[in-house]
Parts: C-alpha cells; sequence; structure tokens
C-alpha cells in the first residue's frame, strides 16, 4: 500500500472523494497540509483575502453546482474567520466540508498561540464535525464528512486536524474506503406511501389549493417533479426567497414570492388557502409574519421535507411526509396519475379568477420620474441585458429584496443569496466560486454599498483568478433596509444607517485593484451603460448604479399581522 | 409535563458536549442528567429529563435524533417504565436528631453510610420524587450538603431501548 503523511493524505482523500476545488488561507498549523498542496496538481486552492470570503465561495460553488464547496483555514483566527460563512451554510442547508488546522496534539488545551477550540466554537452551527486525532483516521473522516455534508438535510461539516497529525516526516499506508457506514447516521431515502396517499387524497380535493415550494426543492433537485406536479394539476405555485428557480418563474401559475417582502397575490392566496402544500419550505418567520396564531387559518397542511425536525416546528402539519423532496414528489406525480378523484375543475377556475383578481393589483410596479433611477429598474435592466439567464448572487438588504421581486428565475441555482442568516458579505465572494464552477458563465453580484464593503478585498482574488464577475451595486449611500424600518417603524430616526459623505469612490477603487469602473445616474443611458459593461466578457467591471435613496421595499408585512395584512407603498396597505 | 428521555449515544468525543449544547441553543431545560457506558462499550446512555409540552418535547426529541452521534432514544415517560435516582446527603446530627434521622432513614429505605459522631452520610434511591420526600422530611436538620445522581430509567417489560 501507498504511504503517505497526514498532509498528504488530506489532499489525496480530497481528489479521491472528487473534489477539483477548494478555497483557504494559510497559516502556521496548515503549513503542512499547504506543502502537500504545492506538491501536487489535481486539486485546485484558490487563494482568497479573508477566510469568511472563503466560506461564502464555497458556498457559493456549491449553491450553483450541487457539489459541496471545500475550505481549508489555519488555527485560532483562521478558524474563527470562517464561522460567518459556516453559519450562512448551515441556515441555509448548504454542503461544505471545512478543513482547519490545529495546533499539535499536545498543545490542545494549553492556551498555545493561535489556539481556538474549532469544534466547540462552530458546533452550533455545523452538521457534524471532527477532530483527526491520528493520520490513519484522516480517509475515513473524509469520507464520512462528506457523507453526512451531502446526504440528508445538507449542511457544513468540519475536520479540525492538528498539526503534527500532517507531519511530513510521517507516513502511514493510504487507502480511500469506498464505502461506509454509520449506524446513527441513516437519512430517510423515501417518504412514506400511506401519508403520501393522504395528502394527494386532500389535494385533489382541494378548492383552494396553492403549492409553497422552498430551498429544499432546489438543495433536493426537486425543482422538475415539482414543475411536473403544478402543472399537472394546474395550480397556483408560489416560492421562498430560498427556493426562487424551483418552479420557472414566467410561467403563469406562478404567483412570485410570498412572505415580508412577497407579492400581494401569493401572500392574499396562502392566506385564503383551504389546502397548502409546503415542500422543502419550513415555516420561517419572515414567511409566517411572526405570530402563527393568524397564519393561514383556512388551510390544511401537507408538510414534505427532509427533516423531520422542521414539520410542525412553527405551524402544524395536518399531514407531515418526512423524506428527500424528489422521491417524495415522484411518488406523489405517479400516485395523482392514478388517482380515481380528479381535480375540481370547476372550484379551481373560481380560485384563479380570484388570484387574476389580486395580481391585477400589480403590486411590484413602479413608476418612472424623469432621469431618476428606482433600484427595481436597475433590476428590471439587468434582467433584459442578461437575458434572464445569468447566475445572480446576492448580499443583504433592500437590493436583495428588489433583486428577487424583479429577476425572474426559470432555472433552479441561479439565484445565490444568504436567506437564513442574512450576511451581508455574502455577495462577491459568492460570485467568485459561482464564476469558478462556470467560467462561461455570466455572473453578476446585486449588491449595496454597505454590503459590498464587508468583504471588497476579494477583488483582489477575482484579479489574481482573473473572474469576470459584474458587480452591480445599488448605491442608496445608506443601510438602505435598515433605513426602511426606521422610516416605518422608528419616526424616521435614522440611527447610524446613513454615511453619504464617507462613502469611497468605487469606480477608483475597483480601477486600484486592476478592475474596470463604470458610474450610472441616469435612467436613459442606465441599460446601454449596464449593456456596455456586460459586454466585456472577459472583466470583472464594478457597475456603481445611483440610485432612489428613499425608495423602501414594498410589499412588506405588517408586523404580527396575518399573511394578507401589508404595506402596499408608502400611503396604502391592505 | 416532565419527561425521561433515554439516549444511546456513539462513545466518542464531543458527543455529550453535542446533546448538552442542543439544550442551550435551543432555549430547552434539562433538569437532570446522567451518562456513562453501556454493556457496549462503543455506546453512552444518557438519560436527561426535561420539562415541556407535547410539541416542545417532540421538538427536543427530533432535535436529538438529528445530531449525528446520537444512535437511538426514547421518550420512557411515553410508555410505563422503572426510574431510579441515587442520594447521599450529608447532615449534621446531634442528641435527639441522631435517632429521629436513623428513623427516617428507615421509613425512606435509606442507609446510613458513613457515622462520626456529629455527621450522618445517608444514601437513598428511588424515585424523584420519593428524594424529595425525604429531603422535606429532614426539616429542623441541618442539611450540609446533597449529591444526587439524576434520574436514570428503563421501560418496563419487553420494550428495550437497544441496537
Ligand atoms: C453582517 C451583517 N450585519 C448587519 C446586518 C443588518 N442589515 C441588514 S440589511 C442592512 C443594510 C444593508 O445595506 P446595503 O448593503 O447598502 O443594502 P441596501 O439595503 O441599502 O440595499 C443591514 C445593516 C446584516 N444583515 N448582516
Ligand atoms: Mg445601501
Amino acid at each position: 500500500m501507498e504511504m503517505l503523511s497526514g498532509g498528504d493524505m488530506l489532499i489525496r482523500a480530497l481528489h479521491d472523494e472528487g473534489v477539483e476545488l477548494i478555497f483557504g488561507y494559510p497559516g502556521g498549523a496548515a503549513l503542512h497540509i499547504y506543502d502537500a498542496i504545492f506538491n501536487q496538481d489535481k486539486v485546485e486552492h484558490i487563494l482568497v483575502r479573508h477566510e469568511q470570503a472563503a466560506t461564502h465561495a464555497a458556498d457559493g460553488y456549491a449553491r450553483a453546482t450541487g457539489k459541496p464547496g471545500v475550505v481549508l483555514v489555519t488555527s485560532g483566527p483562521g478558524a474563527t474567520n470562517a464561522i460567518t460563512g459556516i453559519a450562512t451554510a448551515y441556515m441555509d442547508s448548504i454542503p461544505m466540508v471545512v478543513i482547519s488546522g490545529q495546533v499539535t496534539r499536545d498543545a490542545i488545551g494549553s492556551d498555545a498561540f493561535q489556539e481556538t477550540d474549532m469544534v466547540g466554537v462552530s458546533r452550533p452551527v455545523v452538521k457534524h464535525s471532527f477532530m483527526a486525532q491520528k493520520a490513519e483516521d484522516i480517509p475515513s473522516i473524509v469520507k464520512k464528512a462528506f457523507h453526512i455534508a451531502t446526504t440528508g438535510r445538507p449542511g457544513p461539516v468540519v475536520i479540525d486536524i492538528p498539526k503534527d497529525v500532517t507531519e511530513p516526516s510521517e507516513q502511514y499506508p493510504y487507502e480511500y474506503p469506498e464505502t461506509l457506514k454509520i449506524r446513527s447516521y441513516i437519512p430517510p431515502q423515501k417518504g412514506h406511501t400511506g401519508q403520501i396517499k393522504k395528502a394527494v387524497e386532500v389535494l385533489l380535493s382541494a378548492k383552494k389549493p396553492i403549492i409553497y415550494a422552498g430551498g429544499g426543492v432546489i438543495q433536493g433537485e426537486g425543482s422538475e417533479e415539482v414543475t411536473r406536479l403544478a402543472r399537472s394539476l394546474g395550480y397556483p405555485i408560489t416560492n421562498t426567497l430560498m427556493g426562487l428557480g424551483c418552479y420557472p418563474a414566467t410561467d403563469k401559475q406562478f404567483l412570485g414570492m410570498l412572505g415580508m417582502h412577497g407579492t400581494y397575490e401569493a401572500n392574499m392566496a396562502m392566506h385564503e388557502a383551504d389546502v397548502i402544500l409546503a415542500v422543502g419550505a419550513r415555516f420561517d418567520d419572515r414567511v409566517t409574519n411572526s405570530d402563527v396564531s393568524k397564519f393561514c387559518p383556512n388551510a390544511t397542511i401537507l408538510h414534505i421535507d427532509i427533516d423531520p425536525a422542521s414539520i410542525s416546528k412553527t405551524v402544524t402539519a395536518h399531514v407531515p411526509i418526512v423524506g428527500p423532496v424528489k422521491a417524495v414528489l415522484k411518488e406523489m406525480n405517479e400516485q395523482i396519475k392514478a388517482s380515481s378523484t380528479k381535480v375540481d375543475k370547476e372550484a379551481l377556475k373560481t380560485w384563479w379568477e380570484k388570484i387574476d383578481h389580486w395580481r391585477e393589483r400589480k403590486c411590484l410596479e413602479v413608476a418612472a420620474e424623469g432621469e431618476t433611477i428606482k433600484p427595481q429598474h436597475v433590476i428590471q435592466a439587468l434582467y433584459e441585458v442578461t437575458n434572464g439567464d445569468a447566475y445572480i448572487t446576492s448580499d443583504v438588504g433592500q437590493h436583495q429584496m428588489f433583486a428577487a421581486q424583479h429577476y425572474h428565475f426559470d432555472k433552479p441555482r441561479r439565484w445565490i443569496n444568504s436567506g437564513g442568516l442574512g450576511t451581508m458579505g455574502f455577495g462577491l465572494p459568492a460570485a467568485m466560486g459561482v464564476q469558478l464552477a462556470y467560467p462561461d458563465a455570466t455572473v453578476a453580484c446585486v449588491t449595496g454599498e454597505g454590503s459590498i464593503q464587508m468583504c471588497i478585498q476579494e477583488l483582489a482574488t477575482c484579479k489574481q483568478c482573473a473572474l469576470p464577475v459584474k458587480i452591480v451595486n445599488l448605491n442608496n449611500e445608506a443601510l438602505g433596509m435598515v433605513k426602511q424600518w426606521q422610516d416605518m417603524q422608528y419616526g424616521g430616526r435614522h440611527s447610524q444607517s446613513t454615511y453619504a459623505d464617507s462613502l469611497p469612490d468605487f469606480i477608483r477603487l475597483a480601477e486600484a485593484y486592476g478592475h474596470e469602473g463604470v458610474r450610472i445616474e441616469k435612467l436613459s443611458e442606465l441599460k446601454d451603460k449596464l449593456a456596455e459593461a456586460f459586454a466585456k466578457k472577459d472583466k470583472l467591471v464594478f457597475i456603481d448604479v445611483a440610485v432612489d435613496q428613499s425608495e423602501h421595499v414594498y410589499p412588506m408585512a405588517i408586523k404580527g399581522g396575518a399573511m394578507s395584512e401589508m404595506f402596499l407603498s408608502k400611503t396604502e396597505r391592505t | 409535563m416532565r419527561r425521561i428521555v433515554s439516549v444511546l449515544l456513539e462513545n466518542e468525543p464531543g458527543a455529550l458536549s453535542r446533546v448538552v449544547g442542543l439544550f442551550s441553543q435551543r432555549n430547552y431545560n434539562i433538569n437532570s442528567l446522567t451518562v456513562a457506558p453501556t454493556d457496549d462499550e462503543t455506546l453512552s446512555r444518557l438519560t436527561l429529563t426535561t420539562v415541556g409540552d407535547d410539541r416542545k418535547i417532540e421538538q427536543i426529541v427530533k432535535h436529538l435524533n438529528k445530531i449525528v452521534d446520537v444512535v437511538k432514544l426514547v421518550d420512557l415517560t411515553e410508555g410505563s417504565h422503572v426510574e431510579r435516582e441515587l442520594m447521599l446527603i450529608k447532615v449534621k446530627v446531634s442528641g435527639a436528631q441522631r435517632a429521629e434521622v436513623m428513623r427516617l432513614t428507615e421509613i425512606f429505605r435509606g442507609e446510613i453510610v458513613d457515622v462520626t459522631p456529629t455527621i450522618y452520610i445517608v444514601q437513598m434511591t428511588g424515585t424523584s420524587d420519593k428524594l424529595d420526600a425525604f429531603i422535606a422530611a429532614l426539616e429542623g436538620t441541618t442539611i450540609l450538603e446533597v449529591a444526587r445522581t439524576g434520574v436514570s430509567g428503563i421501560s418496563r417489560a419487553e420494550k428495550t431501548l437497544s441496537l
């Protein structure tokens, strides 16, 4: 058998696991591993400029491809810097493996230089973690880590490796395990047929049904099946922020996003529905609007999720189905075909009439006001310029909601944002991960001048790797979403949410990093300048757009209300 | 409602902290906790008591099951079960109190396991309620120290928690 050091074993095991790309940043405790990276050419390493960005880049890569993202950091500050990105991946159930260097085994617990209890610090935000106590354990730990990260409800897994375990002079026989069994970890492979049958009966007897599909449909590769289901029934479908793209947004059965900034028609339809089929969604408070007692009072709730703990957590499911969404939906589709109960066409027609009436409200429409660029206009122009076919990453704030509302995603894995944790700084590194996965694709990062400054250093990584990401900065010179809440709930007192006099010149900033920049200030030049920037296929262009600073995101759920209670503009509410 | 949950856990480093961490992370109570290896040395058995309504307990059980190190678990309070707790209690005793505490210990079927001219250590096993009752019966006596193990339990009859 081949003899390898712990460091070499790790990199070889990653290769044997099919890993092509890792994102990382070196430091003392990881240096043996970095030397192992130097000595091979199978696994490529991307050097970021901050460990948080390594995790977001790996996360973006994972969201776009469905493959696990891989991160390598050193101990102490390297490890703690990675925590935000690990938590981001955890909240959105993204498969990721994070390898952290650790001080030597004999130094653990001695407050050694750059020692942090990574397994302890990361515990609440990982699916599982390992500490490699011996070099011989590395192959099986890697195998288990990838298995756990990618199966069941996916999530991040940490492997902490003491430096002496990767010692180059000590070599051990290497063999990558072909199979594995973890007796305490057996994710479900299919749903309960009896429960599915029950759900199908309820679904087919509905008069005012709606399908509410979330990020689990995308992560669980269930988009095709959910689309088939919705089409065959002719039922309306809405997506969560995380589910956008799992059903084609340009289809007439699609009601848009639901929830806090969801469309009027989606939220009204949810509120009035008699049957809700929730798929890979978790009744998050950004959907239910915190007071669950007012949530969808008339609905029988059918809930499909791989994670039993997501079912009946906040909202009680009348028919729970635990299982992988793809397998469950497939079985559902087969049962629907075979069922003697047929959709109530009359009732459905009346239901659609009602929905179409809500649609006429055109809740997302914005009027043009002279040369002022509304943030919504930018997303609309972006949609046109990219033919609706780009990968869009985003940061967190108003710009994120505008992007979710106005870019119509027809395919899964195209909309990449931090929904659960809401991490500012996510967008640019995530875009790097996507661009590295798909070098020829159009990748745009929709951001705000606040968020982009939280990982701006990654412009250097983009330079080093020649990543032609397009940054679309909706520059409202403020922490817009914070300001909106202060307008609506704090009497307009803009506490610490503005900084207009200290903003950098983003164009010169981009240039300083060796990229191009363009500033857009007039509505009449918006589309042309945007198109021009996107035509530069091999360049990163920082597109800084001066947008209306007073714009709010609407609709917006009224705090503590039912789903039907929304502000529709600064002056109107339901 | 008080619940007793027994968990078979991989005997791995970090496993216990994952279970305990879950409770603080999700704001669940742990009233008592015992853990020790079983006859199979790769497995530990952990028993904890907590309070909560059905909904909360359902969530606790689901989240415990999600922990990768958790092999199996049971809510013992769902069926009939035997539960025991061990207590060592050190009391200051002199004069007439010595006979009184000895009598109480007999009534509660405990044992005096250490004696000095001024001190008794009483050992008692039973349900938590019984131990509570004994402490209450000692009113008027100076209790110097109480060491309780927390509840351990097992289902009655054929039902088992094993691999
Ligand atoms: C790391 C982090 N810190 C704070 C917040 C709270 N927060 C949410 S949106 C927002 C403002 C974002 O400003 P900007 O990026 O300019 O976007 P805008 O809302 O103006 O479009 C803030 C501070 C957050 N989500 N993430
Ligand atoms: Mg802003």
